[in-house]
């Protein structure tokens, strides 16, 4: 939850003018940036550091040894670990269906607002924008009631979460695609292109996705990294992913769990840094004058298994 | 050479191409009794008819927010009406939407598809009428030949200046060889080098296809030096439509004589066909103009200044003469303009050749030629 508060502050416009004002006004003094650097460095790398450190003790008699990882890789994830294996499946399907899902929705209704009814812009952002104001527990009592009616249309599979995750995943989404919408004059294309004989189809397909590409990869990229750790939702309504498997390990097998969690972060960061490429490296040779569309980048979606850990009791107690 | 002004000719054109002038193959287009309301009431349009011939270059000339760009709007299918009818070629278009209009648009802001390259910003249209690929490239080679970009094709719209970027949608507009060019305010983003030149390209290539054409500008230079004829355009009406020539020396309305151009304007009484401003008596332009007290308005350069005389100061010479204290002067290049006070206090400006340095409080006299360009009856 708290990694979702964070990520909300880095999102949108405001990272982008941040930006562009340090070229201009003089900043701290470089001596100041670097302790802040450095500050900021140790509050996230300490926890990082104890969590590989605490992966490779040996146990009771003390000294380090790389069984665990081993085993992690050496195909030790068979039997009690399972779980883990299926939560990660599930949670790539999450992540698949989530994509498809706020791509599907969103894309066409933020167009059709950007270019026919610019005054729903603000309505179409609040909603938008409205569940990171919603803690997820609140969110799940509502998704409940409306799970038992999704259960009877589409079944219990886990893939349906992908329906809540659509909604968690909006604010994200709305704020890179946005970004990058407001970067082109996408009215001005559209009407070009209305003129030049193009339908809607036409247009949306032709001319506005691929000028929004970047801010769509971005909103996927996002998307994946919020799915791949989200607990709350999973947990409460009892389905496995790969966050609720991590739990469920980490009681068995705590190192395990950790390790999991590791790689989680890893893969996360991997997923950010190419958000970053997409969006401010060279490859912007779209346009000169365009800001560059800097997606919106959350710092941590993937919590840690023991992030996780509060709301598995209450879910236990519930 | 798919693109090229005979073929503009071809039966596929309908028009009523008078034999005077061959070259003609546009198409007509009406705007009857145009209506726009915006939600609130306020009319953006009010009631707007406008009869263009085909193969004519009319420009709507106005200020900001006087309507002219909705009116093109409303004749591309871009915005609706709230009533009134359009006609392209006699037929009612109103109800098309604009992708099916057969028009071509020319926007103001840049408009090149960005992920596109020129040519295949060119080939857009033709694409979209399926016409197979190796004819479409030819011919979005060959109207980007035509705005002299013909080496540009791979190019992307960041990677061209702003002018390109407008040939190229100039191109991409004509490309489809629609029944209508509409360029809207084209040229305004452009530096003035470029903005004369590619204006005059406009209207070579305009003449050259004979293409029916509206040009929505507020620079009245613009209006008057490529249209054959300009409507100029206040609060959602058409204050006055001629040639240029005619909007210019002979103004409808104070506001057109205003706009267009500038003028002094002065306050005088209308009678026996003749109106007189202060000391002087000058002829009209409508001499049926009923008697009265009128506001007259007078060209800057209908009034000729000169060094006052070495008769005594202050009074008017024989001629006709006014005098005048120079105010303030100032030079633009091939004519300079300067600020006059009459003895009762009327400021004018004058513009005279650069050669006459005129200095503040100097004593000169005027001499008023030809007639005002508007009176108007005061109340």
């Amino acid at each position: 939850m708290s990694a979702r508060e964070v990520s909300a502050r880095g999102v949108g416009p405001r990272t982008v003018r941040a930006r562009d004002r340090s070229g201009v006004h003089p900043g701290p003094s470089t001596a100041t940036r670097w302790v802040i650097v450095a500050v900021i460095g140790l509050l996230f790398l300490v926890p990082i550091a104890s969590m590989l450190e605490f992966t490779l003790r040996g146990g009771l008699g003390g000294g380090y040894t790389l069984d665990r990882w081993a085993a992690v890789f050496g195909g030790g994830l068979t039997g009690e670990y399972k779980p883990i294996v299926t939560g990660l499946t599930n949670s790539l399907v999450l992540a698949l269906v989530t994509v498809l899902v706020m791509l599907v929705l969103l894309v066409p209704t933020m167009v059709l607002v950007r270019i026919s009814f610019p005054k729903l812009q603000r309505v179409l952002e609040f909603v938008c924008l409205l569940p990171i104001t919603i803690p997820a527990i609140v969110l799940v009592v509502g998704l409940a009631p409306v799970y038992s009616v999704v259960a009877r249309m589409f079944g219990s599979g886990v893939w349906t979460l992908a329906f809540a995750y659509g909604v968690i995943v909006l604010p994200y989404a709305y704020r890179s695609i946005q970004a990058n919408l407001q970067a082109v004059d996408v009215v001005t294309l559209s009407e070009a292109a209305r003129s030049l004989g193009a339908g809607w189809p036409t247009i949306l397909f032709r001319i506005v996705v691929p000028n929004i590409r970047r801010g769509l990869l971005a909103a996927a990229f996002i998307a994946v990294a919020v799915v791949l750790g989200e607990y709350t939702i999973a947990a409460l309504l009892n389905r496995v992913n790969l966050q609720t498997a991590l739990v469920v390990v980490s009681k068995a097998d705590p190192y395990i769990a950790v390790i999991i969690a590791l790689l989680a972060l890893v893969f996360a960061f991997v997923l950010l840094v190419a958000i970053g490429r997409i969006g401010g490296g060279p490859g912007s040779r779209r346009r000169r004058t365009a800001p560059p569309a800097a997606p919106a980048v959350p710092t941590t979606p993937l919590a840690p298994a023991a992030d996780a850990d509060e709301p598995a009791q209450e879910a236990a107690v519930r | 050479m798919t693109l090229s002004p005979p073929r503009r000719v071809a039966p596929a054109a309908p028009s009523s191409t008078t034999a005077a002038e061959p070259r003609t193959a546009g198409s007509s287009v009406e705007l009857r009794g145009i209506v726009k309301e915006l939600t609130g009431g306020a009319r953006a349009l009010d009631g707007i008819d406008l009869v263009i011939e085909p193969g004519e270059l009319v420009a709507l000339l106005g200020p900001s927010g006087c309507g002219k760009t909705t009116a093109l709007r409303v004749l591309a299918g871009l915005e609706s009406a709230t009533a009134g009818t359009v006609l392209i070629d006699g037929s009612d278009v109103s109800g098309l939407p604009a992708r099916s209009r057969d028009i071509g648009m020319v926007f103001q802001s840049y408009s090149l598809f960005p992920h596109l390259t020129a040519l295949a910003n060119v080939e857009f249209g033709l694409r979209m009428r399926r016409v197979p690929a190796d004819e479409r490239r030819l011919r979005a080679g060959d109207a980007l030949e035509m705005v002299g970009l013909g080496g540009f094709g791979g190019r992307y719209a960041h990677e061209l200046s702003g002018g390109q970027q407008q040939r190229v949608a100039l191109a991409r507009a004509l490309v489809t060889e629609p029944r209508v060019l509409l360029l809207d305010e084209p040229l305004s983003a452009l530096d003035a080098r470029v903005r004369v030149q590619l204006r005059d390209e406009i209207r070579r290539i305009q003449q050259e296809f004979g293409i029916t054409t509206v040009f929505v500008t507020h620079d009245q230079e613009e209006a008057l030096a490529a249209a054959d004829r300009v409507a100029v355009m206040r609060s959602g009406r058409i204050e006055q439509i001629g040639a240029p020539d005619e909007i210019y020396s002979r103004a409808a309305t104070p506001f057109v004589a205003e706009f267009v151009g500038s003028s002094n304007r002065m306050r005088g009484r209308v009678s026996g066909g003749t109106v007189q401003l202060g000391a002087v008596r000058l002829p009209l332009i409508d001499p049926t103009q009923p008697d009265g007290e009128v506001e007259a308005f007078v060209r800057p350069e209908d009034i000729r200044l000169a060094r006052a005389g070495g008769g005594a100061s202050g009074a008017p010479s024989a001629a006709g003469r006014v005098p005048a204290e120079v105010v303030s002067t100032s030079f633009l290049g091939s004519y300079r303009r300067t600020t006059v006070a009459l003895e009762d206090g009327t400021v004018l400006t004058v513009q005279h050749p650069a050669n006459l340095v005129p200095v503040a409080d100097e004593r000169v006299e005027l001499e008023f030629e030809g007639a005002p360009v508007a009176v108007s009856r005061r109340e």
